[in-house]
């Protein structure tokens, strides 16, 4: 070949290395995460967080992992992402719906309160009749052994903070649980009529730190079906059942 | 093989250079302040520390093998600069060196020293691993060098008694069980001064690794195995526990940190660990000492038939195999 | 011993020129563009076949995900590739009963750079091809590692995720290790090993080719794993993490498989080739040192690699049908595995360091114009080590929890181990002594290799002690250690390889300003990347980790900027291939420049198709430097009645014969 048909040919091949490779390099792995981060801000000191868990999720490539939401604090609209920011320095007031079913937890250490403003979570519970079972029960340990109590935590290891999320009771857990997400309290079924959905709510304070920084935050209860062992799918994947808070200074 | 050439056809001989002293005694004398180095200079900071008497023994080691390997370094790259100095061919010289295929001599000599340090390592190794009640490594669930102590089902200041703590790995944070205190838990590992501790290391689900830096403990943690590691804190102060094998996505943080403190203040901090968790009634469902964390073992739970069970099974599974199967967790 | 010299290398009758325009186009037979269409057309067919079967089991439909369609895939995928690359041809018309096309193997008289693309049997086009597909992989290696460095900047912002942070670990290690275990086996070994016995072939030229074109199906496998996610083992792949892992997992253990296949395919024709290709007069006291090291390594490969496969089998088992063979809650066990794959593991790294001894020999006693000291030890060393290396492998797991009297074993094998290493040193010292030296850049990186291989087999003397080994076990000690005995020894090895005879296999000259600079700034920055990492991981931090104690932040900032660096040498050696081979194409002016005396040498450059006219008769070793009326190493041009006399006399293993 000649001289320049040469020069052409590395030319090209050399772009195409350095595009395929950037192509790579952004689209799966500096992507770290195309989710959106839900902010909230503070008033007077105090930030309202509002989550809930539910049995499956919106998503198009993976339906049927089980999936946080978190709450725009504006538009009151549930986003299906675990990336929030909080100011710091403030009072986080952290509300979840639990509408997953309960699981017997590995470790029943995990069922303890730890790091929230007095050690406790405050408890309601809803069931399929929209009739409050259990209201306000604040507690610092949810029973997880004998009773099914718990689907999940919300845990932020490097704050100390581990809290189990409540979860319907036995019976609407096995049978009646949400069936599409994001979960209401109350849905329309086809025939028009208004049904309830089962749930439990979960209210609870901690401290956000002083000083900027991502924070990860992941559950600790299995709940990757079709996992060995639970841990992966949902567990290991950002969106799902562990996220990011990010404390930021304002 | 031919034997080596002694002299240069040369037509007026000169003294033969003695590349053999020269390199002896400049590697010599190299060696010596090196050693001298590394033992009074570098020995007392070299990691991991002395906080425990594992780290201290390890230090022991590797300042005795840096003291072995360091004139081993030093001969071999003396030798190579020598050479390259003396040895290379001059500008316009094209022709080949002396045809030396091999010395017997030296070659024996090479084997048999070489030989000697590593059978000098090895025994060096093995007296640090048994001395140590094996060197904070984790020996496995039949280990056979154990710390002196005893074990009781209880410990107390100043008993002498080992304290036995289980280290639990879970994807992805550690908690710590303290059978001797009825069981409690807590993901903070607090250990008393002085006191031998038995580590008892498993996990939950995949291998982790329990890495205690400064107490110079690593074992590694396998579900459904139990991993025993020995150490003696001798130092009050804080440790990093790390884990040390690949476990998923967050093993990169997936550390938290020790303290060790006086035999009173952990007196004192278990005892209200415990009743906290007593009261609140975690403690009468936290295995005392568990690998598979199943409530069955608890006879209270057991005989009064209460216990929560999804598709037969005590744990969150996953359902990876079908419920139809035998013993999960 | 009736060897056939004259086989499908022979040109049939009436075609004798090289000019023969008689090659029907590359286009219109078996190649790699064929391969690539037949291998996605098995991809989609295997998928189809896994979803056929297995999508109403309910752990697929609860995880969304389902292995079996992509392993079926890959397999079928690879199947078709092999299919369209020609493989089966020569099979094919066997079984037709029919004669073949006579354009189909003469490819090594072809003109033009068609061969390289196809399924061609000429060892020598095989050693190209392997060079080239091993530049490649270590390339797209040496960029995952700039990623992870980048990541390694700081201890708390994360540029990556910590999924993509595992992912990138894993591509990277796993890229290195499998695919890179054949990078002086392959493109010097199969292009050198016959040359360098007189010989004019290898034993299996079909098992050889179809060794070299598994590694591109591999490296596209692993890298595919990209695409689902990758998977989060390291190169590993521990279980009972690799069965809970998501789909990317697939990848790795089925291209770890295919490249194992490769391997031991690749080490059964060395072998075979080394016992029975010998011209005569090549005694085993006469092989080059290079042959041995091949050698050794062939018999590493040939036995330990088919346990790495079988550990790859089962754990795909484990994640397609849910076997339970690492599962340890119904009676598997992840010690299993570990213990599977560290038993070839261990092997391994000696298959990837052993050719690098063997390359050292060789331009050790050429630029130092003096006998390789010591033959007998260096070969005994080669042996002992691959002998030794199935022994230690339990030193990868002092802390696992094996049984605790096994400890002073593995740490007295793996503590003797050093002994036949240190072998080299002495060979390489022996060889100083006296010599003439030439700082030839093959030499510079020879030289660069001791310094290397020194510290990174004294820090492996303090991993082997098990005391130490506490701290240092999974942390970075380990990282450096293995970098600096095997990118430290290998890849320098590789690249004193390179300089030394890619001109021999090319006919061109590679820049010598260009070369010194690569080999000064890559001796340099590697030093100042790994040897901090000495520290790094005597200080507390773990292997594969993307958060790290604040303390060490200045040291691996100083460390990632080394690796920035690093990089950039190594594109400077790019460089210089690139514009060297394509531009500037100084051709080489003499057979020897530097009148060496191994076979290959006496040869042109590159050597004709058929390597030598006659085979050669050999009549004395390839050290004989310095020796007044050394006799020439071999007569290339024996009368007859000399060979026909060899082949009906003694058999292999004779005397000279009296020309």
């Amino acid at each position: 070949m000649s001289v320049p048909a040469r020069a052409a040919a590395l030319l090209i091949a050399v772009a195409a290395v350095i595009g395929l490779g950037i192509f790579v390099a952004v689209y799966y792995i500096g992507s770290a995460s195309s989710l959106p981060t839900v902010h909230f801000a503070a008033a007077n000191g105090v930030v309202n967080v509002v989550l809930q868990e539910d049995p499956q999720n919106d998503s198009a490539s993976k339906p049927d992992w089980v999936s946080y939401y978190v709450q725009d604090p504006d538009s009151k609209q549930w986003v299906h992402t675990t990336f929030f920011s909080i100011p710091a320095g403030t009072k986080v007031n952290v509300t979840i719906f639990g509408y997953d079913g309960c699981t017997p937890l590995r470790n029943n250490f995990f069922s303890q309160v730890q790091g929230t403003e007095g050690g406790t979570v405050t408890l309601s519970q809803f069931n399929s009749k929209g009739k409050e079972s259990l209201t306000n029960d604040t507690t610092s340990v949810i029973n997880s052994w004998s009773d099914c109590n718990v689907g999940h935590t919300f845990a932020i290891p490097s704050l100390g903070l581990y809290v189990p999320v409540a979860s319907p009771d036995a019976d609407d857990s096995a049978n009646n649980l949400c069936s599409s997400s994001p979960c209401t309290p109350t849905f329309t079924d086809d025939a028009g009529k208004t049904e309830h959905n089962p749930y439990a709510l979960e209210t609870f304070s901690f401290n956000a730190p002083s000083h900027a920084g991502v924070f990860r935050w992941q559950c600790f209860v299995p709940c990757g079906g079709g996992y060995l062992d639970g841990n992966s799918g949902p567990m290991q994947n950002f969106g799902y059942m562990m996220g990011n808070m990010d404390v930021v200074t304002s | 093989m031919t034997t080596e050439n002694t002299t240069e056809n040369d037509t007026a001989p000169k003294p033969e250079t003695n590349h053999w002293l020269r390199m002896s005694l400049s590697w010599l004398v190299l060696a010596l302040v090196v050693d001298l180095l590394i033992w009074f200079v570098w020995y007392p900071h070299l990691p991991p520390g002395d906080m425990s008497d594992s780290a201290k023994h390890q230090q022991f080691d590797i300042a005795v093998l840096a003291v072995t390997g360091a004139p081993v370094v030093i001969a071999v790259l003396l030798y190579f600069i020598y050479s390259i100095i003396v040895w290379r061919a001059r500008p316009g010289d094209e022709s080949d060196g002396a045809p030396i295929y091999g010395n017997n001599k030296v070659a024996a000599a090479w084997i048999i020293v070489t030989a000697a340090i590593v059978m000098w390592a090895f025994a060096f190794g093995t007296a640090e691993l048994i001395g140590p009640a094996g060197a904070g490594a984790g020996e496995g669930p039949n280990p056979i060098w154990k710390l002196a102590g005893k074990t009781s089902s209880t410990w107390t200041p100043g008993s002498g008694d080992m304290l036995e703590v289980q280290v639990i790995g879970q994807q992805w944070a550690w908690t710590y069980r303290y059978p001797q205190f009825g069981g409690m838990e807590s993901f903070e590992l607090y250990l008393p001064l002085d006191t031998p501790v038995t580590f008892h290391v498993t996990s939950l689900d995949v291998i982790h690794s329990f890495w205690a830096y400064q107490l110079g403990v690593k074992a590694d943690a396998n579900p459904q195995v139990d991993n025993v590691a020995y150490t003696t804190p001798k130092q009050l102060g804080g440790f990093t526990v790390r884990c040390n094998e690949l476990c998923g996505i967050w093993h990169g943080a997936m550390y938290n940190y020790g303290k060790v403190v006086s035999q009173a203040g952990f007196s004192g901090w278990a005892a209200g660990v415990q009743r906290k968790e007593q009261t609140n009634g975690l403690l009468a469902v936290l295995p005392a000492y568990s690998l598979t964390y199943d409530p069955t073992v608890l006879p209270q739970l057991t005989s009064s038939n209460n216990l929560n069970k999804v598709d037969g099974i005590t744990g969150g599974a996953g359902y990876y195999y079908p419920p139809s199967d035998p013993v999960t967790p | 011993m009736a060897i056939e010299i004259q086989s499908e290398i022979a040109e049939p009758a009436g075609r004798g020129s090289r000019d023969w325009a008689g090659y029907r186009s590359y286009w219109l037979r078996p190649g790699v563009h064929t391969g690539v269409v037949l291998a996605a057309a098995g991809y989609l067919l295997g998928h189809l076949l896994g979803n056929f079967l297995s999508s109403g089991y309910a752990q697929n439909a609860l995880a969304d995900s389902n292995d079996v369609p992509i392993v079926l895939g890959y397999s079928f995928g690879v199947l078709g590739w092999l299919i369209g690359l020609g493989v089966f041809n020569d099979l094919f018309w066997l079984v037709l009963g029919r004669q073949r096309p006579p354009d189909t193997h003469l490819s090594t008289l072809e003109p033009g750079l068609g061969k390289y693309f196809r399924y061609t049997l000429d060892h020598k086009v095989v050693g190209i091809q392997y060079l080239f597909g091993m530049t490649t992989y270590f390339l797209t290696g040496g960029l995952f590692a700039m990623a992870i460095r980048s990541e390694l900047l700081s201890p708390s912002y994360h540029l990556l995720g910590a999924s993509q942070y595992l992912m990138v670990v894993g591509e990277h290690g796993t890229l290195m290790m499998m695919m890179m275990s054949s990078v002086i086996l392959g493109p010097f070994g199969q292009y050198f090993g016959p040359l360098l016995i007189g010989s004019k072939r290898v034993a299996f030229p079909r098992l050889e080719a179809l060794g070299f074109w598994l590694t591109p199906a591999a490296y596209v496998i692993l890298l595919s794993g990209v695409l689902f996610g990758g998977f989060p083992t390291g190169w590993t792949g521990y279980e009972p993490l690799a069965t809970q892992a998501t789909a990317g997992m697939d990848a790795y253990f089925f291209a770890f498989g295919l490249m194992g296949l490769s391997m031991i395919l690749a080490g059964f024709n060395m072998i075979v080739t080394v016992i029975n290709y010998r011209a005569p007069g090549m005694r085993w006291s006469r092989m080059p040192m290079f042959v041995w090291s091949m050698f050794s390594v062939s018999f590493l490969q040939v036995l330990s690699v088919p346990v790495l496969v079988g550990a790859c089998y089962m754990g795909l088992a484990d994640r397609t049908f849910q076997t339970a063979f690492f599962t340890n809650q119904l009676g598997g066990s992840s010690f299993l595995y570990e213990d599977l794959f560290w038993f070839f593991g261990h092997p391994e790294v000696y298959i990837l360091a052993l050719p690098g001894f063997g390359v050292i020999s060789e331009v050790v006693s050429v630029f130092c114009r003096k006998p390789l000291f010591g033959y007998k030890v260096a070969a005994a060393g080669m042996l002992g080590v691959g002998i030794l290396s199935f022994f230690v492998w339990q030193h990868h797991l002092f802390d696992s929890g094996i049984n605790p009297d096994m400890r002073p074993v593995f740490m007295l094998t793996t503590e003797m181990i050093s002994i036949p290493t240190g072998f080299i040193f002495l060979v390489g010292m022996g060889t100083f002594w006296k010599a003439r030296i030439t700082f030839s850049i093959p030499m510079l990186f020879a030289l660069a290799f001791y310094f290397n291989f020194l510290i990174g087999g004294i820090s492996g003397v303090f991993l082997s002690d098990v005391p130490a080994d506490t701290t240092e076990h999974g942390s970075f000690f380990v990282m450096a250690h293995f970098h600096y005995t095997i990118m430290g020894g290998l890849i320098f090895a590789f690249m004193a390889g390179i300089y030394y005879w890619l001109p021999k296999m090319t006919g061109i000259k590679l820049n010598e300003k260009l070369g010194k600079l690569h080999f000064w700034t890559m001796f340099i920055f590697f030093n100042t990347t790994f040897l901090p990492l000495f520290a790094l991981g005597m200080m507390g931090m773990p292997r594969r980790v993307f958060e790290y104690a604040r303390n060490l932040e200045t040291l691996n900032d100083w460390v990632s900027i080394s690796a920035f660096l690093l990089g950039g040498s190594i594109l400077i050696f790019l460089i210089n291939l690139v514009m060297s081979m394509l531009f500037w194409r100084a051709r080489v002016t003499e057979i020897n420049p530097y009148r060496a005396r191994s076979l290959e040498w006496q040869l042109p450059s590159p050597p004709p198709p058929e390597n030598f006219e006659r085979v050669p008769v050999i009549l004395s070793g390839p050290y004989d430097y310095g020796v007044p009326d050394a006799l020439p190493v071999a007569d290339l041009n024996p009368p007859p009645g000399v060979i026909a006399g060899a082949y009906a006399g003694t058999g292999a293993g004779m005397t000279e014969a009296k020309v």
